[in-house]
């Protein structure tokens, strides 16, 4: 069955207290390259049968309205991944 | 006057605003979160705790349970609503005030008694206070930092949306130190601080006079009570 995939992240310019404790441990393994982190969200919808049009955009809005709150999070991306055949 | 106190899955403070009805005069009205009957109450309390676990975000799940179907067009046509912690978390998610409140800044839950200043004195909860007290409410949470953009904030600060600021200490990196707000029309209020926990002496903060006596939370309580007599 195909997925629609909601990535949320928190908005460039909030703090993400979670990503920066993150960071803050990376800094502490002497991982120094990495000098920052942030967290979000992803969401996997499974679908019922096929992707319509009419289905995904009810997925972009449920993404706006739901999934994220636009006052501290952005929706980044909306994708439809399908199954992947496994050979018999 | 009967006043309804919600309850949602994962609610902690709910018997503890039905008490502070009771102790200010108020009958307190068990409400339900999966009903759609606000059972003729006269004003509604969204308690305190980790409604659905805190899951996808604070009060984003209670926000689009039954009885807030109701509780949203309550609000809208005048009556007084109450959000406490999570209840102000569930305000925001509702839309019935702006904003949104993320992780404390400093990453920490944060318990404290923590001192407050009364902003706006004249919306259906607070009514009882004077702008500019002083007063004391226990404080815990661990996302209670409130964000919101600027053009809003202009706005919200020039209508005297600010109800509540904390003062001393900021505990969660709020935008100009909120502690609380109200809608234009001052009937809805929500707040991080916890007045239910200051609602009897011997089981509240702890005052200069005496230890655990503090009292001010009951004033939300005795305010909304004299708010819904004189409009009756």
């Amino acid at each position: 069955m195909p997925t629609i995939v909601v990535d949320v992240m928190p908005k460039a310019e909030l703090l993400d207290p979670a990503g920066k404790a993150v960071a803050g441990a990376l800094h502490r393994l002497g991982k120094a390259e990495f000098s920052a982190v942030r967290i979000g969200k992803r969401f996997e919808l499974t679908v019922d049968g096929e992707v319509t049009d009419a289905l995904l955009a009810e997925a972009r809005e449920l993404a706006a309205e739901m999934l994220s709150n636009s006052v501290i999070e952005d929706v980044v991306a909306v994708t439809v991944v399908e199954p992947v055949e496994t050979p018999r | 006057m009967r006043i309804g106190v919600v309850t949602f899955p994962g609610s902690l403070d709910d018997r503890d605003a039905q008490r502070a009805v009771r102790l200010a005069g108020g009958e307190p009205v068990a409400l339900w979160h999966g009903s759609h009957d606000l059972e003729g109450v006269d004003a509604i309390v969204l308690p305190g705790g980790f409604s659905y676990g805190d899951y996808l975000r604070c009060g984003a799940i209670a926000a689009r349970s039954p009885i807030m179907a109701e509780v949203i067009s309550a609000a809208n046509a005048g009556m007084p609503v109450l959000g406490i912690c999570n209840g102000f978390q569930i305000l925001v998610e509702a839309h019935l005030l702006p904003g949104g409140l993320i992780r404390n800044d400093h990453g920490d839950f944060i318990c404290r008694d923590q001192v407050l200043r009364v902003e706006n004195a004249s919306t259906a909860w607070t009514n009882g206070f004077h702008e500019g007290q002083q007063i004391t409410i226990p404080l815990k949470n661990g996302e209670g930092g409130f964000i919101v953009d600027a053009e809003t904030l202009k706005r919200i600060e020039g209508e005297g949306q600010v109800a509540f600021r904390y003062l001393g200490v900021n505990p969660n990196g709020s935008l100009d130190d909120i502690a609380g707000l109200t809608n234009a029309r001052g009937n809805v209020v929500g707040l991080m601080p916890h007045p239910e926990h200051a609602s009897e002496a011997g089981f509240g903060p702890d005052t200069p006079a005496a230890m655990r006596s503090g009292v001010d939370g009951l004033t939300f309580f005795t305010s909304v009570l004299s708010h819904t007599l004189a409009s009756a």
